[in-house]
C-alpha cells in the first residue's frame, strides 16, 4: 500500500469546517463548562454553613448522574429523548448543551476539592473583615481552589475536547464527522485518520498551552514561594 | 461610657462550658492583654467579641450598640471590630496592597483610588510600604503579620482584637510586631490582645485580664497584678511563664 495524501486536497474545506466546529464547540463547552461548574460548587458549597438545601442536593444529583453515565447515552438522551417528550433541539445544540452539563458536572467535583481544602483561617479572615459568604467565595476561596486543583482541570478539558467526537453520532460536522465523510468518498482511511488524528493532537496540546499560559497569570502569586 | 461592654458572657461546645460568665468592660483608647493558661478560653472570649463564635447567654456592647444577634451586620461589625489571628491568614493569591483594599472595596464599597490611599497610609503605619507589591509568600512572618494588621486597621475599626499575634513568629520577628502594636496603643487604638510576651503586657497595657477556667479570675493594672497576685492560680502562672 502507497501512502496518497493528494487525495485528501479536494476535501480540504471538509477538514476544515470540521475543525472549526471542533474548536468552537471546544472553547464554548470550556468557558460556559467551567462556568457552571463554578455556580454548582458556590451553591454545593453552602451545605458547609447552612446545610443541604434541596437545590443543593438536586445539584449533587446533577453531578452524579453524569458522573456515572456514558457521555454517549448523555447525548442520545438529549438529541432523541427531548424531541420526543416535544421539546425540538438541534444536533448542535443538543451537542453543545450535554457537552457542557458533563464537563461542568466533572468540573464541579474538581472544583469541589480545592474548595473544601481552604483554610479555616482563611474563611474566618474573610469572616473577620466583614465579607459575606458570596464575597468571600469570590475574592478569597474562588483562586486558590482554582490553582490546587488547575492540574485535573486542564485534563478534564482536554478529555472533553476529545470526547466531543461522539458527536459526529449526531451528524454534528465535527473533525471526526468529516474524517467518516472523507473516508467514505476516497476510501483512504489510513491517510484520513493519520491526519485527523494528528489534528487532535496538536489540538490537545495547543488546548494545555493556552491553559498554561492563562495559569501562568491567574497563579502568579505561587511563584513566590509555597502558596 | 465604656466601648466595649460585656455582661455574664457564656459559651458552651456542646458539652464544654468554655466561658463560665465573663464581665468586662473597655473604655476608648485602653490596652487590655488578656492572659492565662493553654484552654482557658481566651481565644473563644476574642472570637465571641467580633461574632466569629456566637455566645449562648448574655451581651456585648459596643459603645451603645448591641453586637450579637441581628442588631449589626457583618460589615458594619467589621468597621467596629478588627482582628489579628496568630496564623495571620494572608489571602496568598493577592498582593500585600490588595490584601488590605480588598475589605474597604468590597465591603465597605470604597472608591479603587480612595481604598488604595487608606491601604498606603495603613501600610506605612506597619512599615510595609517598600512591600506593597509582594505575595504573602514572598514576606516573612513578623511582616505578614504587619500586614494583616494593616488589613484589618484598613476598615477603620474602633477595636482591634488580637489573638496571639507573636505566637507563630521565630523570636527574632516578634519584636517588630510588638513595636506596631505598641504605636498603635499610643496612637491612642483601643486594643484587647490575648498574649504570652509578659513583658509586651506589663511594658504596653492598661490593665491584665487573668483567664482561668472560662472565668476572670483577676484584672487589674499590669504592675499590681504581676507583683501582686491575689490567687494561688495567678501567682503559679506568672512564675510559670517568667
Ligand atoms: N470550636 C470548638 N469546638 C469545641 N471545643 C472548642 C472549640 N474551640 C475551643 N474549644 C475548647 O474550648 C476550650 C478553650 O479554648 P480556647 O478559647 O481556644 O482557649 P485559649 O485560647 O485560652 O487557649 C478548650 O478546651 C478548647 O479545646
Ligand atoms: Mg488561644
Amino acid at each position: 500500500m502507497t501512502l496518497d495524501f493528494s487525495s485528501l486536497l479536494p476535501y480540504t474545506d471538509q477538514i476544515l469546517e470540521g475543525l472549526v466546529t471542533t474548536v468552537w464547540l471546544t472553547v464554548v463547552t470550556t468557558v460556559a463548562g467551567i462556568a457552571l461548574a463554578v455556580v454548582v460548587a458556590y451553591v454545593r458549597d453552602g451545605a458547609r454553613v447552612r446545610g443541604a438545601s434541596l437545590v443543593s442536593r438536586l445539584l449533587g444529583g446533577y453531578v452524579e448522574v453524569i458522573r456515572n453515565t456514558p457521555f454517549i447515552v448523555q447525548l442520545f438522551f438529549l438529541f432523541f429523548g427531548l424531541p420526543a417528550l416535544g421539546v425540538p433541539i438541534s444536533a448542535t445544540v443538543a451537542a453543545l448543551i450535554a457537552m457542557i452539563l458533563n464537563l461542568g458536572a466533572y468540573t464541579a467535583e474538581i472544583l469541589r476539592a480545592g474548595i473544601e481544602s481552604t483554610t479555616r483561617g482563611q474563611h474566618e479572615a474573610a469572616r473577620a473583615l466583614g465579607l459575606s459568604r458570596l464575597q468571600s467565595f469570590r475574592h478569597v476561596v474562588l483562586v486558590p481552589a482554582f490553582s490546587r486543583v488547575y492540574p485535573s482541570l486542564i485534563s478534564q478539558c482536554i478529555i472533553v475536547m476529545l470526547g466531543s467526537a461522539v458527536v459526529s453520532q449526531i451528524s454534528v460536522f465535527d473533525l471526526t464527522y468529516a474524517a467518516n465523510f472523507i473516508q467514505s468518498r476516497n476510501f483512504r482511511g489510513f491517510e484520513v485518520y493519520l491526519v485527523v488524528t494528528a489534528i487532535y493532537l496538536l489540538l490537545a496540546v495547543g488546548l494545555r498551552l493556552v491553559f498554561e499560559f492563562v495559569g501562568r497569570r491567574l497563579f502568579a502569586f505561587r511563584q513566590g514561594g509555597s502558596a | 461610657m465604656a466601648l466595649v461592654s460585656v455582661k455574664d458572657l457564656h459559651k458552651s461546645f456542646g458539652e464544654l462550658e468554655v466561658l463560665k460568665g465573663i464581665d468586662l468592660e473597655v473604655e476608648a483608647g485602653e490596652v487590655v492583654a488578656i492572659i492565662g493558661r493553654s484552654g482557658s478560653g481566651k481565644s473563644t472570649f476574642l472570637r465571641c467579641l467580633n461574632q466569629l463564635e456566637h455566645h449562648d447567654w448574655g451581651t456585648i456592647q459596643l459603645a451603645d450598640q448591641r453586637l450579637d444577634g441581628t442588631s449589626m451586620t457583618p460589615g458594619e461589625l467589621s468597621q467596629n471590630v478588627g482582628m489579628v489571628f496568630q496564623s495571620f491568614n494572608l489571602f496568598p493569591h493577592k498582593s500585600v496592597i490588595d490584601n488590605v483594599m480588598l475589605a474597604p472595596v468590597v465591603v465597605k464599597q470604597t472608591p479603587k483610588s480612595e481604598a488604595r490611599r487608606i491601604a498606603e497610609e495603613v501600610l506605612a503605619k506597619v512599615g510595609m510600604s517598600d512591600k506593597i507589591d509582594s505575595y504573602p509568600a514572598q514576606l516573612s512572618g513578623g511582616q505578614q503579620q504587619r500586614v494583616a494588621i494593616a488589613r484589618a486597621l484598613a476598615m477603620n475599626p474602633k477595636v482591634l482584637l488580637c489573638d496571639e499575634a507573636t505566637s507563630a513568629l521565630d523570636p527574632e520577628l516578634v519584636g517588630e510586631v510588638l513595636r506596631v502594636l505598641e504605636d498603635l496603643a499610643k496612637e491612642g487604638m483601643t486594643l484587647i490582645l490575648v498574649t504570652h510576651e509578659m513583658k509586651f503586657a506589663r511594658d504596653v497595657s492598661h490593665r491584665v485580664v487573668f483567664m482561668h477556667q472560662g472565668r476572670i479570675h483577676e484584672s487589674g493594672p499590669p504592675e499590681t497584678l504581676f507583683t501582686r497576685p491575689q490567687t494561688p492560680e495567678l501567682a503559679q502562672f506568672i512564675a510559670s511563664v517568667v
